[in-house]
């Protein structure tokens, strides 16, 4: 309980830093983002009232002192205000944002889940067959895919199973026409758009999960409750899995909440190169159009995600591991 | 202790060097370099990743000579195929393709050494007074390297980036180096902790050195690799986000850069008009110079620790 304590506290103190990082973000930076923000906003239209003092909270314009412009601030964000987009206006930046992530959600969640799983399977199987052509292929290719950019990669296989061949749609999350809903073909098209940028993810970041539990394994099978299981005549199979992968995957679990920061910023070039409709995407669509706003709230909602991820992954680990909740 | 059985030849080798290196203390340090050279070269990993560097490098270095052409001059031919005049082909602004990947080396290779060495000198001066630290101070770090580490790198660098409109190479080292130090400085800190309480420093201590000089002089030497290790970690990371920053457009579009080869290659449609090698040269060259950077790091464990090199533990 003390532990649980000890890593909401933690949370909470984080969460709290992250938004203050936000909230000084437009007001180190050189020029006044809120007045290029709202000369643009004026363009569409007449500015209300509301409008402007939402934007003046969000990027800051010398009303008030600073700390209350940091209270103000504080109060949005705990109502989930962000203010409005310019790109799309007059919709707000929770909606735009609401709207998008569910998509990464799905598709960074699922692909990543399914690489730390099939890494780690993998960096087993090398650490164990150490020296054979088992371990060489997986190393020296985990090595060298991870150095692949992701949004290589995602050119790459776009361009090829893409537009030569014509295996896989090149652009968008479903087919032209579609509305999302929850019924099968919906689901069907969804799952085909999505197989390229997912493979894109696998790819590149399947490498990293597969060298760091080889690292690992190798040196728990070096530990003398290794040695012992095999004198004591244990099947390879149960001593590889049941004593020493069973000991090595704790730290790489560590390693996972700290990898998911790059697997997100990763996706976000993905999402890019194929349209599709998530964070990255929209992030992308606020910096080309120097919508400040909606970047903003973007930054903070992707920010928030990887907390809350890695909140998740060190409970689990205090779960998995009794030494670490003492 | 495990017992190590060093091989004698190796050992005699050294003890001749240093005495050379006493005699001669002006080589010294070029000495030291050299050794250090030698230990990663010893590692065949390291060494296919050594030769590959060294060729990027010297492209980096001797870019204008080799170029066939000015990377800028667009006074080709637009999106023209293979030929003898243009082994890559032209862009659609009608560029040779072959000179800018040759002048993207330079790039490349520049963002890398500087943004790793910065990224490097303040992950070595934070990890280690923080590792040293005991008290109140050395919380607060702890706190605000998690937080570095736990925010998602490139969507900050992104942010930043926008506000700082069309900055150029030097803009994007700045802003990979702010959100790149941490993961080293952590690194470096969990070493100093373990380190802190060997002999050597508690010797030091009792005859009175300073903890500046204990720091830097007992301490720093003893983590060579892993010094060398974070900065080839950091060049790595630098050459990667330089690239995806760039791909987004979000640096200066006109420098002639393998991220702003993709960033046109995208924006021309290479993809439709079948253009393949504008695609495919610039990214496997980011790959192979990322590549390379990880191979020299199988060797560099080596560096500090004589039982780590291959070969000499068995």
């Amino acid at each position: 309980m003390r532990f649980l304590l000890t890593k909401v506290g933690l949370l909470v103190l984080t969460l709290w830093a992250a938004i203050t990082l936000n909230f000084l973000l437009p007001r180190l930076m050189p020029g006044s983002p809120a007045d290029a923000a709202i000369a643009k906003l004026a363009q569409n239209g007449p500015v209300s009232n509301a409008t402007r003092a939402s934007i003046e909270a969000q990027l800051g314009v010398p009303t008030g002192s600073m700390f209350d412009q940091y209270l103000q601030y504080l109060g949005n964000v705990a109502q989930f205000d962000f203010g409005v987009s310019y790109t799309f206006f007059p919709q707000s930046v929770a909606g735009l944002v609401g709207a998008a992530l569910p998509w990464t959600l799905v598709l960074v969640g699922l692909v990543t889940i399914v690489a730390f799983i099939a890494g780690t399977l993998l960096g087993v199987l090398a650490a164990w067959k150490r020296g054979t052509w088992l371990d060489t292929l997986p190393t020296v290719g985990g090595t060298f895919a991870s150095a692949f950019p992701y949004f290589w990669t995602a050119l790459l296989l776009l361009f090829f199973l893409g537009y030569v061949l014509g295996w896989f749609p090149t652009s968008g999350a479903y087919g032209r026409g579609a509305t999302p809903e929850f019924t099968g073909a919906f689901l069907l098209d969804a799952l085909y758009h999505s197989l390229l940028p997912a493979t894109t993810i696998l790819i590149t970041s399947l490498g990293g999960w597969i060298l760091g539990m080889r690292s690992t394994m190798i040196n728990t099978l070096g530990d003398d409750y290794v040695t012992f299981a095999e004198a004591n005549g244990l099947r390879p199979r149960t001593v590889a899995i049941r004593y020493a992968a069973r000991n090595a995957i704790l730290p790489n679990l560590t390693s996972f909440g700290l990898a998911l920061g790059g697997v997100v910023g990763g996706s976000l070039l993905v999402e890019r190169v194929f349209n599709y409709p998530g964070v990255g995407y929209l992030l992308y669509t606020a910096v080309v159009n120097q919508d400040f706003p909606l970047m903003q709230g973007l930054f903070l909602i992707i920010t928030i995600s990887v907390l809350m991820a890695n909140f998740i992954v060190d409970i689990l680990y205090g779960i998995l591991d009794p030494r670490t909740r003492r | 202790m495990t017992p190590s059985t060093p091989d004698p030849q190796g050992t005699h080798a050294v003890m001749v060097r240093r005495k050379q290196a006493d005699v001669a203390p002006a080589t010294s340090a070029l000495r030291v370099v050299w050794r250090a050279v030698a230990t990663i070269w010893s590692v065949p990993k390291a060494r296919v990743g050594v030769a590959l560097l060294g060729f990027f490098v010297l492209l980096a270095v001797f870019a204008p000579l080799i170029a066939p052409y000015d990377p800028s001059d667009n006074s080709f031919g637009r999106s023209e195929d293979f030929s003898a005049a243009h082994w890559m082909g032209t862009t659609a602004a009608g560029q040779d393709v072959l000179s800018q990947i040759i002048h993207g080396a330079s790039t490349s290779v520049f963002v890398g050494f500087v943004a790793g060495l910065l990224s490097t000198i303040i992950a070595v001066t934070i990890g280690l007074t923080w590792g040293y630290l005991r008290n109140i101070t050395g919380d607060v770090i702890n706190f605000v390297v998690n937080l570095f580490l736990v925010i998602p790198a490139l969507p900050l660098m992104i942010v930043i980036a926008a506000y700082l409109q069309n900055g150029g190479i030097g803009m994007i080292i700045f802003v990979v180096v702010i959100t790149g130090w941490a993961w080293g400085a952590r690194v470096l800190r969990s070493q100093t902790q373990s380190l802190r309480s060997r002999d050597f420093v508690t010797a030091a201590v009792f005859s009175g050195d300073g903890p500046a000089r204990i720091v830097f002089r007992e301490i720093l030497p003893n983590m060579t690799s892993l010094i060398v290790g974070s900065f080839f970690g950091a060049a790595t990371a630098a050459i990667l986000a330089e690239a995806g920053l760039e791909f987004l457009g979000l640096g200066d579009s006109t420098t002639i850069s393998w991220g702003t080869m993709l960033f046109w290659a995208q924006n021309s449609n290479a993809l439709l008009t079948g253009q393949w090698i504008l695609l495919f040269a610039p990214g496997l060259c980011i790959s192979l110079l990322a590549t390379s950077l990880s191979l020299i790091n199988f060797g560099v464990d080596g560096l500090s620790n004589p039982r780590l090199r291959e070969g000499a533990n068995r």
